[in-house]
């Protein structure tokens, strides 16, 4: 039992714990909280495989700027809790959605178990060959041989800024007299006809 | 000269395409010199050939122009060709020669018709079917020519469609022929099935050996042939469209149902002998129906007062004379007789057109009466061809008719009781020929004033064709006349290339050379001259002399009267038996299976399925959750066959 | 010795709980983030393979993941606020329009 061991199995446990606990909570607030611990859980077990770059980004940008935006959304939607979204889904439904992801799981892990892997061992922080994960090799094969896709990807979020402050900031010109925006679509359309 | 057999059809075709295609852009002289040239045309050149055939030795007298392959699948091969032999000489010459006459004729008759392009377009394609139909040199191209014949009776039957008897008309020739056209068909299937080839040299020269003499399938496949003829040449039981047929216009008449079309029925048993010859039972069943036929047709004429009728029920008695000559094996004396009825048939349908146009378009007998003096011509001519029919010596008409009974007593396959069928019948034609003539130009004048004042004679276009037919009534028969006149019979000679019974003929002259026979065959001719004589008298007496014997006859024997007019109600026994039927079940068929059954399935599929669709929508439920559930079964369902499967 | 496959399991475990809770949550946010979670369970298997393999373009590939991620996120949250404003509610149920 060394450390590598425990290391793992804590950080297992703490990223699961997370994961279950932001699935059923009033409060959204709290729901983001548990995934940033889980989050941090899981960048530990990515330093543990030798991603040292990416575990630091995940932290980053994950835990620190997508999950903040959850955040800042919850708080603009001024959303309180679970207790105004109505009535929940019959017990039957459910329990099938339970069973169906419970049988994928264990689909799943009937291949991991089938699976043949290379020979045990190779975790921590020092097993890995010189340089491996990090940021030097990772940034060598960005910038060299996925030089297209990642130029790509800056054009995506390029799309994506321009799409989210279309969309987002539109209503906000058109209803400046309006103090409150209209329930539904069928009101809106009344008050544009009126 | 030879190479251009092929024009001697086409030339026609070609002024059917001018005179259809320019409908009413032409002018009615130019249509009409269009029209007559291309047979006139047809007509010089089937002359050229006629005498050039004339020039090669007798045995080697055909010539063959394949113009090229029309079917070749697999070991069907047919051909459009033209096979020029004495016998398909004699059709052409009969009839582009008669068609030109008539194609004058016309000119003048349809003068006030306003359609006088189209009539003369369908005239031209009538024309070069039957060219078509005569000198094919197979099975199936003769067909063509058949089924193309029979288009335009249907299209000149019916050629003043608007009158409601007369679209009837046209349609019932059609639908009748189709009868006759289907036993043509299965007869030509059987041939080819046995022989491997339609081509007429093919099947007459390896019929002997691929057929069994007097057996089955060769009596079939003739009997199925005759049927067709039956269908074209108006025989029993399909001669129903003829007396219908004469709705159309005269010379349509004169042309199609006196001169040609219906004679293509003779010509293809004609042309068929070497199969007829194999079958004996064929030929016995070919002689018998034509002879019944021909006495017959000749009872109903008997008390018909249509002009034109008269002359329906004695075209279908001659032509059933000729299917006798050919079920006695006597078909030379069967072509015969058709090129000499060609003639005399054909003058007395355009006397008759003459007649109608003078009276002012009336057909009833019953009404006329002393035209003779107004119309003199007209009635010289008719005259002259009245004698031919009656087999009066010395006409055309006498040569072949004494043929054909000479032969249907004396040859192997005739009898003495056909003999005595057509014996009578003779005596019945002249009867009732004789009758027309004395009712239509002799006796009291029972027209009215009116139609008196318009009566005189018809313009030259008209009356120049009826002389020409007058002369060639006359002068025709002498080129057939039998041994013991003591001159050559030119016809026989000239045909007997062709017909397989040649050499029975051949030793049946010679025992009637030897003088055996010749006592028999002078007294029968002279009976049958006797008769004949006897009739006319008779027809003189009583509708000349004494119009009331026949009065007094009507009354006495109504129900005989009242079924000879009706003829035989045998219409109404086909409506009954067979129309009514055939529209009741096509009704039902109609009515259930098609709207009930058939839509109904079809239908029913289309509710089906848009039940279906309906109960398949229901599972859009627009929800993201139950997208998402179904989304994860379906991929535990993708790893669990991966893993399982 | 800590092995892939425990790695692995790990990944698979934190997929099907992203799974249930994209199936169970009735507000959009939750759901959004159920789904980052998947996400986050691939990358974690694409680490454990690229380490296994000894093939560092699955880095790569995790990379792009969470660029794409990012931009996902910040559309769907920009659309989940415009919904808002329409509708006043955040239960998905309620968005049910695209159907027969």
């Amino acid at each position: 039992m060394n450390l590598d061991t425990i290391i793992f199995a804590i950080s297992a446990v703490v990223a699961i714990f997370g994961a279950v606990m932001m699935i059923g909570q009033r409060n959204p607030v709290a729901s983001v909280l548990y995934l940033i611990v889980s989050l941090v859980a899981q960048a530990v077990l990515y330093v543990q495989l030798g991603a040292l770059f990416l575990g630091a980004v995940l932290i980053i940008v994950y835990a620190g700027a997508i999950l903040v935006l959850f955040l800042f959304v919850i708080m603009l939607l001024n959303l309180r809790g679970t207790e105004d979204l109505g009535e929940g889904s019959p017990p039957i439904s459910r329990f099938t959605k339970f069973l169906l992801s419970a049988l994928m799981v264990v689909e799943f892990g009937f291949v991991v178990w089938s699976g043949v892997f290379p020979e045990a061992g190779k975790t921590g922080i020092d097993a890995p060959a010189g340089g491996f994960g990090s940021v030097k090799e990772v940034a060598e094969l960005i910038f060299l041989k996925y030089l297209y896709p990642f130029e790509l990807t800056s054009i995506l979020l390029l799309v994506a800024i321009v799409g989210a402050v279309v969309m987002a900031g539109r209503s906000v010109i058109v209803r400046s007299s309006e103090s409150e925006a209209p329930a539904s679509r069928e009101e809106a359309a009344e008050e544009a006809r009126g | 000269m030879s190479e251009y057999l092929f024009l001697v059809p086409t030339l026609p075709l070609a002024g059917f395409l001018i005179n259809g295609l320019l409908l009413g852009r032409l002018s009615r002289p130019v249509v009409s010199f269009v029209a007559c040239a291309s047979v006139g045309l047809s007509f010089i050149l089937s002359l050229l050939l006629f005498f050039e055939l004339k020039g090669l030795p007798a045995d080697a007298r055909i010539v063959e122009q394949v113009l090229f392959p029309w079917i070749s699948v697999g070991s069907f091969h047919v051909n459009i060709g033209f096979l020029l032999d004495p016998l398909s000489a004699v059709m052409i010459l009969v009839v582009s020669g008669v068609g030109f006459l008539i194609h004058v004729y016309s000119t003048g008759y349809m003068h006030h018709d306003p359609c006088f392009g189209r009539y003369f377009s369908y005239l031209n394609l009538f024309t070069f079917a039957m060219l078509v139909l005569v000198l094919a040199d197979n099975y199936l191209f003769m067909f063509v020519g058949w089924e193309g014949v029979g288009l335009c009776s249907y299209l000149l039957i019916g050629f003043w469609f608007e009158k409601q008897s007369a679209s009837d008309a046209g349609k019932k020739a059609f639908i009748v022929n189709r009868i006759g056209d289907f036993g043509f068909l299965i007869g030509m299937f059987m041939i080819f099935w046995h022989v491997g080839s339609l081509e007429f040299r093919t099947v007459m020269q390896t019929a002997p050996q691929v057929f069994i003499a007097g057996g089955a399938v060769i009596t079939a496949a003739c009997v199925l042939l005759f049927i067709g003829a039956v269908g074209k040449s108006a025989q029993i039981p399909l001669y129903v469209w003829l007396p219908d047929a004469m709705e159309g216009p005269t010379p349509v008449s004169a042309l199609i149902h006196a001169a040609t079309m219906v004679t293509a029925g003779v010509y293809m048993i004609a042309r068929s002998n070497v199969l007829y010859m194999l079958a004996p039972d064929a030929l016995m069943i070919v002689a018998i129906v034509g002879g019944v036929t021909a006495l017959y047709a000749a009872t109903i004429g008997l008390a018909q007062n249509d002009i034109k009728r008269v002359l329906a029920y004695s075209t279908v008695s001659q032509l059933g004379y000729m299917f006798l000559a050919c079920g006695v094996a006597a078909f030379t004396a069967g072509i015969f007789h058709l090129m000499t009825h060609a003639f005399f048939k054909a003058l007395l349908f355009l006397g008759a057109g003459s007649v109608i146009h003078a009276m002012s378009n009336e057909q009833d007998m019953q009404r006329m009466g002393g035209l003779r003096k107004y119309v003199p011509v007209t009635y010289a001519t008719m005259l002259i061809a009245t004698l031919a029919i009656s087999g009066i010596p010395g006409f055309s008409g006498f040569f072949s008719k004494d043929e054909i009974l000479w032969k249907s007593f004396s040859s192997q396959h005739g009898h003495p009781i056909l003999w005595v069928i057509g014996f009578v019948t003779a005596g019945l034609t002249a009867f009732y020929m004789f009758r027309l003539i004395y009712l239509t130009f002799h006796g009291r004048e029972r027209m009215d004033d009116h139609v008196r004042e318009h009566l005189r004679e018809s313009p030259r276009s008209m009356t120049v064709p009826l002389v020409v037919l007058a002369v060639l009534s006359v002068i025709g028969g002498f080129v057939g006349m039998p041994h013991l006149f003591g001159v050559a019979n030119y016809f026989e000679h000239w045909l007997h290339p062709v017909m397989a019974g040649a050499p029975q003929e051949a030793a049946s002259h010679a025992m009637a050379a030897a003088g055996g026979d010749t006592g028999m065959e002078i007294v029968l001719m002279l009976a049958s001259v006797a008769l004949v004589i006897a009739a006319v008298f008779l027809a003189r007496r009583v509708y000349s002399q004494m119009p009331q014997v026949a009065t007094r006859l009507r009354e006495k024997l109504p129900g005989l009267h009242r079924l000879l007019v009706n003829k035989y109600y045998v219409d109404e026994i086909y409506s009954a038996a067979v129309v009514r039927p055939v529209v009741n079940g096509s009704k039902f068929l109609w009515r259930v299976v098609d709207v009930l059954l058939i839509d109904g399935i079809i239908n029913g599929l289309a509710v089906v399925y848009a039940d279906i669709s309906e109960l398949l929508r229901t599972g859009q439920t627009g929800r993201v959750r139950t997208y998402a559930t179904v989304f994860v079964a379906g991929v535990a369902a993708i790893v669990a066959l991966m893993l399982f499967g | 010795m800590v092995t892939i496959p425990a790695f692995l399991i790990v990944a698979v475990m934190l997929f099907g709980i992203g799974a249930i809770g994209v199936l169970i949550s009735r507000n959009i946010i939750i759901l959004f983030m159920c789904v980052e979670l998947m996400l986050n369970a691939a990358n974690l298997t694409l680490i454990a393979f690229s380490r296994a393999l000894n093939i560092p373009d699955g880095h790569v590939i995790v990379f792009l993941v969470l660029t794409v991620a990012a931009a996902e996120a910040a559309v769907g949250l920009a659309m989940v606020i415009t919904i808002f404003r329409n509708r006043e509610t955040i239960n998905i149920d309620r968005f049910n329009m695209m159907k027969w």
